[in-house]
């Protein structure tokens, strides 16, 4: 479908240390009822960023962005709503990654539908992260493994080699299912179901 | 080898495993909304695919429609834009649409079980979370992305990784005055948002088992809160009793012959599970949320808990919400009710909210925003006289729709006002701007709505 070919990654952070983020807060309801994938970035965390007045809020971290390509997040990212506008938006609004020590299901399967890599680590490497806001993160997606860039402190993390090729290729998974269409077709034929 | 439902149901919709990868999984059952789905015709149209199995996908409108007036235009551009898309993709793609005003209209997860197009054994995806509601008929039903959206209908299967499986217990009588949402409230008040992740539930019991369809679909519905993939229920005579003459359920021998499969979903004695809870129901009480996700539920007699170690979420959530730890909830000012949505918008929810509010009067301070979960529920509503009654006591009743569960519509809680609410999320600005929203079954909606603050139902 076309998102940019994932292999290392290497940037600053926008940091929000915050647990429980859910897809309501990285996008609002209202701002769902447009019809193609394009232009969510601006809404991003839209009332983190903009107060009741819809005037910009300047201390707002995601107001400054210098171009940081990683989104780093307390436990529990993306729960709530499946909406894939969360992903859409965190794409759109530049970031390639998001790290966590722990990713709703659905949010991260629209990530990896999207090319937007979730990294999941462990809460003490989240809180290294944290305490190093400036730090540049290296994220290597070929070996699995995420790197501090001022400590050099590191760890590996997971993903099955299906997603990783994915990735690293720029394929998704709609391009493998179509392949696959004859398999399915011989499955509903040998099935005795009523639907 | 012992075998759970999960496991019998995931295995025979197997088409292909992919080494260290996914397996592809075979979709029986698709639905589809307004909000979701206009991308993923895009991109099918973009890659020159029709659909690969229109039957099997039904659709109805539901996120953005306006719950009054619904026989005029919908009149807001932005809302009547992914309507109209809806019906275009539909008629063009030859997939059968509920359009808004159609009999059998409505939302998403009531519309599917109520017309039998939702039965037991399925696989059943739709592009929205609560998709977990279907699993209370015995199926791996789940909530997907739009990416997923279109590779159903371009491929009617998925790229799935089999998820970890969690068995919950519920055993015992539930005291006076307890519902099916006090349950899932409580489940989640203990465990927590995001117990479940990587894993599909399964709810059993003496209690579970006791339930009408319509609480268990509450209970699964809300699975999606813990953080799991789904929740299920093996499906038992109340299940086919429900299912029984629906218009899209099977007939005659091919009813006798689904019944006759349906009851080899159950799990097997000694299956494995990946983690095991179990809870009396003696011990849950009427529920209440005070925070802004759904595990910050407590008794409504209780007290606002303290948070051990300075939590920022927990403080934040305080914040939100204008309550302080330690401070008792009941007798707390309210200005909105919400009785609807996928969770408690069904008939039974509207005869529990009715036999509190009988014979009393609505508080003259509270906006009370009763919205049916669809056409059927809203006819049904007269047949039963509730309509009566709750227009004698004050009340209104609106059209079927999403309404105030996400506020997409004009259906929106005012920035700091409060909203007993029994849908299923109590996020920041999820029921509007500002909004806050204290989750609860209809009895304790109910009990608010007479009272204008929180009380205890079981004073009714
Ligand atoms: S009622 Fe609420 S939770 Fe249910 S489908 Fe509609 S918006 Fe989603």
């Amino acid at each position: 479908m076309g998102f940019e070919k994932f292999t290392i990654l290497k940037s600053g952070t926008i940091n929000v240390p915050i647990e429980n983020i859910d897809t309501d807060q990285i996008i609002p309801a209202r701002f769902l009822k447009t019809t193609t994938r394009e232009g969510f970035g601006k809404n991003l965390f839209y009332d983190w960023r903009y107060d009741n007045e819809g005037e910009m809020i300047s201390s707002s971290e995601l107001n400054n962005n210098k171009g940081e390509k990683i989104l780093v997040a307390g436990r529990n990212f993306g729960c709530g709503s499946s909406r894939e506008h969360a992903a859409w938006a965190i794409y759109d609004y530049g970031f390639r990654a998001v790290i966590s020590s722990f990713f709703a299901d659905i949010f991260k399967n629209n990530a990896l539908n999207n090319g937007l890599l979730p990294v999941q680590v462990s809460d003490d490497f989240l809180n290294k992260i944290f305490k190093n806001p400036g730090s540049d993160i290296v994220i290597n997606l070929p070996e699995r493994s995420v790197t501090i860039s001022l400590t050099g402190e590191r760890e590996d993390f997971q993903i099955n080699s299906y997603k990783q090729n994915c990735l690293i290729n720029g394929f998704d998974d709609i391009d493998f299912l179509i392949s696959g269409r004859q398999e399915i077709e011989i499955f509903e034929n040998k099935r005795d179901r009523v639907l | 080898m012992k075998k759970t439902i999960f496991d019998k149901i995931w295995d025979s919709h197997i088409v292909k495993e992919i080494a260290d990868g996914p397996s592809v999984l075979y979709i029986d059952r698709h639905y589809i909304h307004e909000v979701t789905s206009p991308q993923a015709f895009t991109g099918l149209e973009n890659r020159g695919l029709e659909v690969f199995r229109p039957n099997q996908t039904f659709a109805t409108c539901d996120h953005n429609v306006p719950t009054i007036n619904q026989h005029l235009p919908i009149s807001d551009p932005t809302s009547r834009h992914p309507v109209e898309k809806l019906a275009e993709n539909t008629k063009k793609h030859g997939i059968t649409y509920f359009p808004l005003g159609d009999k059998r209209n409505g939302v998403v997860h009531i519309i599917g079980p109520e017309l039998g197009l939702t039965t037991c054994g399925m696989t059943i995806v739709c592009g929205d979370s609560h998709t977990s509601t279907h699993g209370a008929f015995g199926n791996i039903a789940f909530g997907v992305g739009t990416s997923e959206v279109e590779m159903v209908l371009a491929t009617q299967s998925l790229l799935q990784t089999k998820p970890k499986q969690m068995l919950i217990k519920v055993d015992g009588d539930l005291g006076k005055g307890v519902c099916a949402k006090d349950i899932i409230l409580y489940i989640i008040s203990k465990l927590g948002t995001s117990a479940g992740t990587g894993h599909f539930l399964e709810f059993a019991g003496s209690t579970i088992q006791s339930l009408s369809m319509e609480e268990r679909m509450t209970i699964c519905n809300m699975s999606i809160e813990m953080g799991a993939k789904g929740g299920l229920i093996a499906p038992d005579k109340i299940t086919y009793k429900y299912l029984k003459e629906r218009v899209y359920a099977p007939i005659g021998e091919a009813w006798e012959k689904s019944v006759q499969y349906w009851e080899t979903l159950k799990s097997d004695v000694g299956a494995d599970y990946d983690a095991v809870y179990q809870f009396k129901a003696e011990d849950i009480e009427p529920m209440i949320t005070y925070g802004t996700n759904p595990g910050m539920g407590m008794a409504v007699t209780d007290r606002i808990p303290e948070d051990s170690n300075d939590n920022l979420s927990f403080i934040k959530a305080l914040d939100y919400m204008g309550f302080t730890s330690g401070e008792e909830i009941l007798g707390k000012k309210i200005d909105y009710v919400f009785l609807g949505s996928c969770t408690n918008g069904r008939i039974e929810d509207f005869r529990a909210f009715a036999s509190i509010v009988k014979g009393r009067r609505k508080h003259p301070d509270v906006t009370v925003w009763l919205v049916p979960g669809s056409k059927q529920v809203e006819s049904q509503l007269e047949k039963e006289g509730i309509g009566d009654i709750l227009r004698t006591t004050g009340f209104e009743i609106r059209q079927p729709g999403c309404s105030a569960c996400l506020a997409m519509n004009e259906d929106k809680i005012p920035s700091g006002k409060y909203c007993v609410s029994t849908s299923n999320r109590n996020f920041e600005g999820r029921q509007g701007p500002g909004a806050r929203t204290l989750l609860a079954g209809p009895l304790v909606a109910a009990a608010a709505a007479i009272n204008g603050v929180i009380t205890d139902p079981r004073e009714y």
